[in-house]
């Protein structure tokens, strides 16, 4: 594991392609997070960029680094990004009248100055051998860490838990919103309902006696249409309705005829007085072929 | 290759952060813009610290992060609230302290 980040003034062949086409592509994707229209494509370019860079640190030798940054940026942050997005509205595009006059013009000359001059410092800056983590990843990178975070740092980590406490209670008062009028009572709900001539029972189940209960089969009335009040108002704003009033009598003629079709046929084959017995067995004999019967003038 | 390299991609993302900071309207997308500008400054450090060989650069990254986590969840709040109180995620409506 060290050995990745032992390298002095100069990389491997393999990370210096990993760098040039993963860097490439966190460019692309930090450049897309900020052209990018929608803001739900932003934060998603943006996640792809924080991943990369996850990459990176990893190559470095950062190995708990790289782990938390998949965890806490990639998992958290951007999800929390992505859910804020979807709160405030996704087709949320920015306005394109120019509130200070050729204000785009002037951030892009800013920006582009701005990396010139940054990169024109590290350039001349005297970086020119590194050293390598081999010696101070040699117990393991997260034993060393840990052991800095609390001889050397332990003050600033401290000052750390008191930052993410009070972050949390700012979030809570922040969205806390204050109950401007007192709660209705149970009893006073009741009386509303009543009032304004509202359903007082609880609303029917959905689903049909013994074949169907899922929850957008709505339930039948006693003359065989379907009662729209079993259904929730979301599945019915939908249309996500399954109306299966007429199935089982249409499954119950469709076995008729494949039964009828069958003795006919058994009929033809043993031929004989077995033949002949077989329409008084249909007419009324056996009791299940009553209710056949009666079933298939239903669906008539 | 040169282990700097890693320091020249750190300032050019830094740097379409902060454009991003001064080009978009849209208070979301500057939040994402700030994050950007955070995460290039971890890749400096964490290079940092492999150039001079200590785990000191790697530790700020990480107290990096922490600030970064508590400075989203307060900043996305805020905007909620602002969005709330005003139906707009813009930063250029936002121009009065009250509304």
């Amino acid at each position: 594991m060290s050995t990745l980040a032992a390298a002095a003034s100069t990389t491997s062949t393999g990370e210096a392609v990993q760098f040039w086409v993963l860097g490439t592509v966190a460019v692309i994707g930090a450049l897309a997070t900020i052209l990018m229209k929608k803001a739900v494509h932003s934060a998603l370019s943006l996640a792809g960029t924080m991943i990369i860079l996850a990459v990176f640190y990893l190559a470095n030798g950062a190995y708990f680094l790289g782990v938390v940054q998949i965890v806490v940026y990639t998992g958290a942050i951007m999800m929390l990004f992505l859910f804020v997005v979807m709160l405030v509205g996704v087709t949320a595009a920015d306005s394109l009248t120019e509130t200070i006059k050729g204000q785009r013009w002037l951030a892009a000359g800013c920006g582009l100055g701005f990396g010139i001059l940054l990169i024109a410092g590290i350039g001349n800056a005297s970086l020119k051998n590194s050293e390598g983590l081999a010696k101070a990843n040699a117990g393991g990178n997260v034993e060393g860490l840990a052991e800095l975070i609390f001889t050397k740092y332990v003050f600033a980590f401290e000052i750390t838990g008191a930052l993410l406490i009070t972050a949390a209670v700012g979030a809570m008062v922040l969205t806390h919103r204050e109950r401007t009028e007192r709660a209705k009572t149970q009893r006073e709900r009741a009386l509303l309902r009543i009032r304004e001539g509202k359903q007082i029972t609880p609303l029917p189940a959905p689903g049909v006696y013994a074949r169907h209960n899922a929850v957008d089969i709505p339930g039948l009335l006693p003359d065989g249409s379907i009662s729209e009040k079993t259904v929730s108002a979301t599945l019915r704003g939908r249309g996500q309705i399954r109306d299966v009033s007429g199935t089982s009598l249409a499954e119950l003629a469709a076995l008729e005829q494949r039964s009828e079709e069958w003795l006919e046929r058994g009929g033809d084959a043993e031929g004989g007085p077995t033949a002949q017995r077989t329409p008084s067995a249909r007419n009324g004999t056996h009791p299940g072929g009553a209710g056949e019967a009666r079933a298939e003038e239903e669906v008539k | 290759m040169n282990p700097i390299n890693y320091l020249y991609l750190a300032a050019l993302l830094f740097t379409i952060g902060a454009a991003g900071v001064l080009l978009r309207r849209n208070a979301i997308v500057v939040f994402m813009c700030i994050e950007l500008m955070l995460n290039a400054c971890n890749l400096a450090f964490v290079s940092f610290s492999r150039m001079h060989g200590n785990l000191d650069g790697q530790i700020m990254a990480f107290f990096t992060m922490v600030v970064a986590a508590a400075e989203v969840v307060i900043g996305l709040a805020i905007i909620v609230m602002i969005f709330r109180s005003r139906h707009s995620a813009s930063v250029d409506d936002a121009s009065l302290m009250k509304l």
